[in-house]
């Protein structure tokens, strides 16, 4: 409608309304720079926040000994170590997984099937990591005990359709020629995505993956019925309930001891700057990938 | 053969002297481990895309085995019986239901109009240099842990809810007849509103940053040639950007809304906890996520776990609907832009 006013009249100076237009204009320019500016400064708040209250109870003490069991000081190294453990555990089983379900539909998957193992994939990223705590539960709890080994199954499942989609992602970038050159070099199919495909496309699977191991170390609801009713000490075995940094928060935050409050804080400390960290390298890394594939084009 | 006799060629200059002085013997080898390598590989990354499949299908199987004691017990009345009693083992659905509703699309009321603002922002109007950090940014948003915003919802956002915004909002809202009730003059910390603006944080990052992509997709010349019409950027936006978007933005919603309705961490630690259908967002209630993530330690029962994996089992069904829906919508809008 408004667009053929004005091609009635193309240089808009004489439209009666322009100055209206004008104010519509430019409240609409200045709402948009308001809302990225709540959400960049929902961020700093968020942050800003976290790290003001942490950084006071982050100290050697605090990192390096278990959580007290009577409130009175003591750390989350307990936690730290068990999260560690757990995303190490999570990563071995969803990170092989992941990518070769990637290769899978990028190589050796008909179109139609592998647009069909995206559409899965995509379901199960969306599929609630409160339900991945059920089912966890069910498959490997129930009859048994919560256990770290769980508790890594149940990241692993929130992991792998998110290495597998973001591999999926960077392996199609990847220029056939490149593939047809090596195979008409001689060389066979499999060589062609050792030698070829995966070196081309490391960085952005190696992003991928930092990505979903920085996902699963805050993740939280898998772990709530797999691996959360833990001793306050140091836990190194996995088939025992590996103490663990998310639900250390969990529990801290509900409780109404300030003291807890203070090293909830601190363990969120602790937890964001390592995955805001973790993503960061992987965006740095990614942006590097794509520039790289850009030029292979 | 052919094959066969370049890999062996390759092979001799390669090794030199060694096995690669004889390069018949090295192709055949190599073919052999070809053979071996090509299977291999395809059985190895077939049998890991299988267990994805099976993964999401094991999932559903599981969560419906799990619920089906309640499902048995309860039926569909499940759905519309609001009581969680342990102690006489009713239990129902209704509460966290309404609760679950109320604040996924409270959440996505606000969500909406800002996620569409900063993804225009964005693809429109932010100088090209500041693009990239700001979409970043944003997207670290994304990235914290939901249990570290529920921590901030409860500890800081909370005593501000109830000191500040929530009489504030009284004061400005509650005489209105009957949507006043909505903010109505019991303030707390906990409650459906602090939920409702956690939800919020949530969702504006991965609602904006697909808005966004779905707003690159819109073609640069049909904006060009709104522009040499004589259109202001808004009108350009109005008449072009919006109209190409759309069903693209109603997939980014809904999925938004998947997010929005699955969150159980954030959401327990800020709601409160309590059953019952309230019509004021100040008080406490509970959503079906956190409902679930509440009773991790509490179950007593066969019956109350079944009837929690009950809860999960309609969960699992809404964002199932929501994502299988929407992920199609968003795929069809930019593959017809593509």
């Amino acid at each position: 409608m408004r667009l053929r006013q004005m091609a009635v009249d193309p240089l808009g100076a004489r439209v009666p309304n322009l100055r209206r237009r004008r104010i519509v204009n430019a409240a609409w320019i200045g709402s948009a720079w308001a809302g990225a500016s709540i959400a960049v400064g929902l961020l700093l708040v968020v942050v800003a926040g976290v790290v003001a209250r942490g950084i006071g109870s982050i100290n050697p003490t605090f990192l390096t000994t278990p959580t007290d069991p009577f409130g009175s000081g003591g750390g989350i190294s307990n936690a730290i170590v068990g999260t560690a453990i757990l995303v190490a555990l999570a990563s071995a089983m969803a990170v092989p997984v992941g990518i070769l379900t990637a290769l899978y539909t990028s190589e050796f998957a008909s179109r139609r099937l592998a647009s069909g193992l995206r559409y899965v994939l995509d379901v199960l990223n969306g599929v609630p990591t409160i339900i991945t705590g059920i089912f966890v539960f069910g498959l490997l709890v129930v009859g048994r005990s919560q256990s770290g080994w769980a508790g890594a199954a149940g990241l692993a499942i929130v992991m792998v359709p998110l290495i597998a989609r973001s591999g999926q992602e960077v392996l199609a970038l990847v220029p056939s020629g490149l593939r047809e050159a090596s195979l008409a070099l001689g060389a066979s199919r499999w060589r062609t995505v050792l030698r070829v495909v995966i070196p081309t496309s490391i960085g952005g699977l190696v992003t991928g993956a930092l990505l979903a191991v920085a996902r699963a170390a805050g993740e939280t609801a898998p772990l709530l019925f797999t691996c959360s009713i833990f001793p306050n000490l140091v836990q190194t075995d996995p088939s025992r309930v590996l103490p663990n940094i998310p639900i250390t928060i969990f529990q801290f935050s509900e409780s109404p001891d300030p003291v807890k409050h203070a090293q909830a804080w601190a363990a969120a400390l602790v937890l964001i700057a390592f995955v805001l960290a973790v993503s960061m390298v992987a965006r740095l890394l990614s942006a590097r990938t794509r520039r790289r594939l850009q030029e292979l084009r | 053969m052919a094959e066969r006799a370049v890999l062996g060629v390759h092979r001799g200059r390669q090794g030199g002297a060694g096995p690669g002085a004889h390069p018949s013997i090295g192709g055949r080898r190599r073919s052999l481990a070809d053979r071996i390598g090509e299977r291999g590989l395809y059985l190895l990354s077939l049998a890991a895309a299988s267990l994805s499949v099976v993964i999401a299908g094991g999932l559903v199987a599981k969560v419906l085995a799990e619920a089906w004691p309640a499902l048995s017990a309860f039926g569909l009345d499940f759905l519309t019986t609001s009581a969680w009693d342990p102690v006489h083992g009713r239990f129902g659905a209704a509460a966290f239901l309404f609760g679950t509703a109320v604040s996924s699309f409270g959440a996505l009321l606000i969500a909406t109009p800002l996620s569409i603002l900063i993804a225009l922002f964005l693809s429109e109007l932010s100088p090209r240099r500041s693009r990239g950090p700001i979409a970043a940014l944003i997207e670290l948003l994304a990235g914290i842990p939901s249990v570290i915003l529920g921590l901030w919802g409860i500890l800081v956002l909370g005593p501000v809810m109830r000191d500040t915004i929530e009489p504030a909002l009284h004061d400005t809202l509650g005489s209105i007849p009957v949507l006043g009730n909505l903010f109505g003059p019991d303030y707390s910390i906990v409650g459906m509103l602090p939920a409702i603006v956690i939800l919020t944080i949530m969702t504006v990052p991965i609602v904006s940053s697909l808005m966004r992509e779905i707003f690159a997709t819109v073609p640069a010349a049909t904006k060009e040639g709104a522009l040499a019409l004589g259109a202001t950027r808004w009108e350009m936006i109005r008449t072009v950007v919006l109209p190409h978007a759309r069903p693209g933005m109603v997939g980014a919603v809904i999925l938004g809304l998947g997010r929005a309705v699955g969150e159980a961490i954030a959401v327990t630690q800020v709601i409160g906890g309590t059953e019952g259908i309230r019509a004021n967002l100040f008080l406490p209630s509970d959503t079906l996520a956190s409902r679930i993530a509440g009773q991790y330690q509490g179950a007593t029962s066969d019956l109350q776990i079944a009837s929690i994996a009950y809860l999960g089992a309609i969960l699992l069904a809404l964002a199932l609907l929501s994502n299988g829906v929407a992920r199609l919508w968003v795929r069809d809008a930019a593959g017809a832009a593509a």
